[in-house]
């Protein structure tokens, strides 16, 4: 019964909080709520017994991605009233595709019937009595190796392209060099010299 | 423990008659009385670390330190505490109220929740879940949002700096702080803390992990904006940084929140690298004081080196603080978890071989 009563307050939390992410009228408030949308899905996975997704799921999208999304929103000079000008021309079209894929989860979850393979693994998170990471770590590396290992370089040229497209290297630029400092010594960057009075000194 | 107290005949009679009191209630509250046991000391504790804090740079400057307060001036935490309490609590007119309201709960929840998974003794835990370093991980990385939105909900400018920074430095420490845990949970093979601690470590293992040590307390370091890195607040250039607009309690939470995130991490690298609640250095013969006496002395260990750190090194740029985390810590970390995989790939000491 605790189960229940907990699983239906972080569902309702969930849909509540999905629903002011689009409804909000400030920005920052969305992003804040789509945070608490978030962190209650990580909830819902945990008592599904999906330790390590949701753990997961919350270092990834709440403490990294959802902090970006924070920073360029906070950053933005936004006009509200600008913005929920269009509302009312773009609903129908919003209302529609929301409806089409509502009714196609819901056509494809009425003919779903998991294969007879998966089944076994998917009532039981957590086979062969080890623990759920364990288990996600044994699977990915070994049945799954070429994907996940695939995904990850896909990752990784997306990222360097990010790179590549953003950096510049400009020329007025003076930077720290710790090096180039630290191999900086007196014998080579000062010069005493006796200045004879009324002579002055050439360097 | 709790079973002399039901086996009381006019407990155990109350309890029979009804049921619902032994299944909810009685469990209840038995969590909430072992929370309590641990949230009290750990702010007990937290008073105490801000006068040690003072006495110990006081003893770097050659002075005193706080004396005026109760003897050796052991009550100036509580003196101070009760002060921020009287104090009246303003809220700048733009400010955006619920938030800036809500961020120092933000800050002060996050750093006390974590304390769940922390084993301070043998069987000493509240909650012993098999993801325990990465539920750590994740609560500490919610911690930038209390910083951030109470920056932003300020409406001033200083206060917005200072949350973009602490932001900032957050995750790109994070980053390397990760590689550490890595590095750490192929030498142990698991998340669980307790088992973390109590997994045997060969003696070179624990060599091989010094290096990660080392980068994971300077990440503490960052990560809590404690100096040399505490430009988030820093009073030369941003007044005070996120926390200008805040006074009384809500400045008081933030407070809270910053040294028990210390205490936190100092748990943490204890059980991660010092052996939690187990005697230093495997003499099994000092294992006659409890483990909890352990813990507190190794915490207390960490503790010493965020203050003496603090008293010693001077405040970083920005700039030379982000080479440090990306360029140093991150490629370092990345490197010496290869080592270490292979060299206990090599030795056949990884766990589950």
């Amino acid at each position: 019964m605790i189960e229940a009563i907990f699983f239906y307050i972080f569902a309702a939390v969930l849909i509540l909080s999905a629903l002011m992410v689009i409804t909000a009228r400030n920005p920052v408030h969305a992003v804040l709520f789509l945070i608490l949308a978030f962190f209650n899905a990580a909830s819902l996975f945990v008592m599904l017994g999906a330790e390590f997704i949701g753990m997961t799921l919350v270092i990834v999208y709440v403490g990294a991605v959802a902090v970006l999304f924070l920073f360029v929103v906070m950053m933005l000079d936004i006009n509200f009233a600008a913005l929920r000008k269009g509302m009312l021309k773009h609903l129908p079209v919003g209302a529609f595709v929301g409806l089409a894929l509502l009714a196609e989860l819901m056509w494809m979850y009425m003919d779903w019937t998991p294969s007879m393979f998966v089944d076994n693994s998917a009532r039981s998170p957590t086979p062969h009595g080890v623990t759920n990471t364990h288990a996600l770590g044994q699977i990915l590396y070994t049945q799954y190796l070429f994907p996940f290992e695939t995904a990850g370089l896909i990752l990784l040229v997306a990222m360097v392209g990010a790179i590549t497209l953003t950096l510049r290297s400009r020329g007025d630029v003076r930077r720290q060099n710790v090096s180039d400092q630290v191999a900086r010594n007196p014998k080579n960057v000062i010069k005493v010299v006796k200045v004879a009075s009324g002579a002055g000194v050439e360097l | 423990m709790l079973d002399w107290f039901l086996h009381i005949p006019a407990v155990a009679a109350f309890l029979k008659e009804f049921p619902f009191v032994a299944v909810y209630i009685v469990p209840v509250a038995w969590i909430i009385v072992k929370i309590l046991a641990l949230v009290v000391p750990l702010l007990v504790i937290m008073a105490y670390l801000t006068y040690a804090e003072r006495k110990v740079l006081g003893a770097i400057q050659l002075r005193q330190g706080p004396m005026m307060v109760g003897p050796y001036g052991l009550l100036q935490a509580f003196a101070d505490g009760i002060k921020l309490f009287s104090k009246e609590t303003i809220i700048p007119t733009g400010a955006d109220k619920t938030l800036f309201i809500i961020a120092p709960m933000i800050t002060f929840a996050l750093s006390l929740v974590a304390w769940a998974v922390i084993p301070v003794g043998k069987g000493l835990v509240l909650a012993n879940i098999n993801v325990g370093m990465l539920y750590i991980f994740a609560i500490s990385s919610l911690g930038v949002y209390g910083i951030i939105v109470a920056g932003w909900a300020s409406n001033s400018r200083y206060a917005f700096l200072g949350g973009m920074r602490s932001a900032a430095q957050m995750i790109s420490y994070e980053v390397s702080m990760g590689f550490v845990i890595v590095a750490v949970m192929l030498a142990t093979g698991s998340l669980n803390m307790t088992d973390i601690v109590t997994v045997h470590r060969p003696w070179w293992v624990s060599v091989l992990l010094f290096p990660m040590f080392v980068i994971y307390v300077i990440s503490a370091l960052a990560e809590t904006n404690r100096a040399p890195f505490d430009l988030p607040e820093g009073e030369s250039e941003l007044v005070g940084g996120y926390n200008v607009e805040y006074s009384a309690m809500t400045f008081a939470l933030f407070f809270l929140g910053e040294y028990l995130n210390m205490i936190l991490l100092s748990g943490t690298a204890t059980i991660l690298f010092l052996g939690g609640w187990l005697p230093p250095f495997g003499l099994h013969a000092l294992a006659f004081v409890p483990g909890v006496m352990w813990f507190t002395l190794k915490v207390c260990f960490i503790l010493f080196i965020f203050l003496w750190a603090r008293g010693t090194l001077p405040r970083y740029r920005y700039d030379q603080l982000m080479r440090l985390g990306w360029k140093v810590f991150l490629p370092f970390t990345l490197v010496w978890v290869v080592i270490v995989a292979g060299t206990l790939l090599y030795n056949h000491a990884l766990p589950g071989m």
